[in-house]
């Protein structure tokens, strides 16, 4: 049970609970769409960016706690930074899920997914709104896949 | 088969069953092994394992090629698997039992086949609304290319064919009917021979995908009256890769080609290509050799334990666990229908089917979450994704207490 609390941290159910940015901000520049085809898990990210940097950002859908809690803790992790430094932090963000390396100071918060590297099949749950936002980031509408 | 033949069959021993099953000699998590995702693939008894490496070590060689020793065991070998399907299937003839590696396989070769010689514009096929993706798309591609209209005849909220509204659907222009013999989301048993008598009134031929029926019961082709009957070998208890197709010789015999290449002419020059008789016309290249044989050890596995018995072991699992799930609130269990078997599928308020999955897999138990290659049914259920537990000859009820306490305990977690 101890590896099942490690991915089902606290932080994890109470915004799986209560997404926060969980709206389509005003003054929306550019939104993609997420699904993965093999859970049915679909996300939205609208994000307004203004001179460079993201001014807000929000998010709709539906999916697995994973998948919902990222996508609310993500929008709260790069509201106000660059987009520089938006897509820095999912090179981090990445790497903690995958390669195992130690969070970095930056990620803060988002070291609560530190423990979906123990469950493989998992890290496109927790990455699904992160390929959305760049692909919005990107000004590509279209449909991000993860299987 | 009766209510009365099945109480008649004997009750299995399963413990004796599990012994016969290697995996279940590991643990799974540090705990006994509830396998709950035979809808999805079997796993293998020892008898099948040991076909194979008997098989692959002492007898193996390519079949209807070689004129040695070796090749002729092989072929004898792979063609004696051949009428053992045949035999489980109740089918005539052994030309009328086409090796394919899987049940998708089986649909796609007469939707090909079949499909491209016999369907055109104007014309319909018909399908029903609890069909897997594999009984859909072929017939959808096949209709878009012919300029032919797909149908789908509805089902109930119990999860049962609207039998009305599929009579309704027939029509001179049905040219063909595809239908699973029992659903792998609502584990409802389709009553496939009446269906096929009301297609054939109307001069339709009729497909019947029986990927999640030919482990849990006996099957009878000619009793069912279908012109092509579907299963897969991987689900049967046997290996991957080996499965059948079953196809009435007159229509098999008119039918052309599905791939094309080794194996499956009379004769080759540059100007012209004579295909072979059935069932090889349909058997391009090199099969999987050791794996129907292995799909032969199965179905005689299945034999010596009794698909009457698996049935009525099966049936009485389900009510069991039926009975445990709705005991829990925030379990809604979809498909209710009166003729059920094998499949509990459902979703549970608060907690998704994905995060009830790994939440299941920590104590050992595996079942299948997400749509089950069956989107537009879970649409019709207004859910994305659901919790399917599917069983097997080697579950019990210890099992499904199991589940009904981890699927409480996630409950409580999300809570």
């Amino acid at each position: 049970m101890s590896e099942l609390r490690e991915l089902y941290q606290n932080t994890i159910l109470d915004h799986n609970k209560q997404p926060r940015n969980f709206r389509v901000p005003a003054g929306t520049t550019c939104h993609a769409d997420g699904h993965n085809p093999l859970c049915g898990d679909r996300v939205t990210v609208h994000v307004a960016v203004d001179g460079g940097a993201l001014r807000d950002i929000g998010f709709q859908g539906s999916g697995c706690a994973i998948s919902t809690a990222s996508a609310s803790l993500m929008t709260e992790a790069v509201k106000g930074k660059s987009i520089e430094d938006a897509l820095r932090l999912f090179d981090a963000f990445h790497a903690l899920l995958t390669t195992g390396g130690e969070a970095s100071e930056a990620i803060g918060k988002l070291a609560v997914f530190g423990g979906v590297r123990e469950f493989p099949m998992r890290v496109k749950c927790a990455t699904l709104a992160w390929h959305t936002l760049r692909t919005a980031l990107g000004g590509k509408h279209e449909t991000v896949k993860t299987e | 088969m009766s209510a009365a033949a099945r109480s008649a069959a004997p009750a299995l021993d399963v413990a004796r069953i599990r012994a016969e099953f290697p995996v279940f000699d590991r643990l799974s998590r540090g705990k006994r092994l509830a396998y709950l995702d035979t809808g999805a693939s079997a796993q293998k008894p020892r008898a099948v394992i040991d076909a194979i490496a008997e098989f692959s070590g002492h007898s193996y060689a390519n079949i209807h090629r070689g004129v040695y020793e070796l090749s002729a065991l092989a072929t004898q070998r792979y063609e004696a698997a051949r009428e053992r399907v045949r035999r489980f299937l109740g089918a005539a003839e052994a030309r009328e039992i086409v090796f394919v590696r899987n049940t998708t396989e089986a649909i796609n070769l007469v939707a090909a086949s079949w499909g491209r010689a016999n369907v055109g514009a104007g014309d319909e096929v018909l399908i029903t609304e609890m069909e897997h993706h594999a009984n859909i798309v072929p017939w959808q591609m096949l209709c878009e290319e012919r300029g032919a209209e797909l149908r789908v005849a509805p089902i109930t909220d119990a999860g049962e064919l609207d039998l009305s509204a599929f009579g309704r659907a027939l029509s001179e222009r049905t040219k063909l009917v595809a239908v699973t013999h029992v659903s792998n989301v609502l584990g409802t048993r389709n009553p496939v021979r009446l269906l096929t008598q009301l297609a054939h009134g109307h001069g339709a031929v009729v497909l019947v995908d029986g990927a999640q029926a030919a482990p849990r019961m006996p099957v009878d082709v000619r009793e069912l009256g279908c012109d092509f009957y579907a299963f897969s070998g991987h689900k049967t208890y046997g290996p991957s890769g080996a499965s059948a197709l079953y196809g009435r010789a007159k229509l098999l015999d008119a039918m052309p080609p599905y791939q094309t290449g080794g194996g499956m002419i009379a004769s080759v020059t540059f100007e012209k290509t004579s295909f072979a008789e059935i069932p090889d016309r349909f058997e391009a290249g090199t099969p999987a050799i050791a794996e129907a044989v292995g799909l032969g050890a199965a179905l005689d596995y299945l034999d010596t334990v009794g698909l009457a018995a698996i049935e009525r072991h099966e049936a009485e699992l389900l009510v069991y666990g039926t009975e445990l799930l709705r005991a829990i609130p925030e379990v809604r269990l979809i498909g209710a229908a009166r003729d059920k078997i094998g499949v509990l599928s459902f979703v549970v308020k608060g907690v998704h089917a994905h995060d009830l999955g790994t939440i299941l897999d920590q104590e050992g138990i595996a079942i299948r979450a997400g749509h089950h290659c069956a989107q537009p049914l879970h649409a019709r259920f207004g859910v994305v994704a659901s919790a399917r537990a599917s069983l097997g000859l080697y579950n019990d009820r210890e099992d499904l207490d199991r589940l009904a306490a981890a699927v409480r305990r996630a409950i409580a977690m999300f809570a």
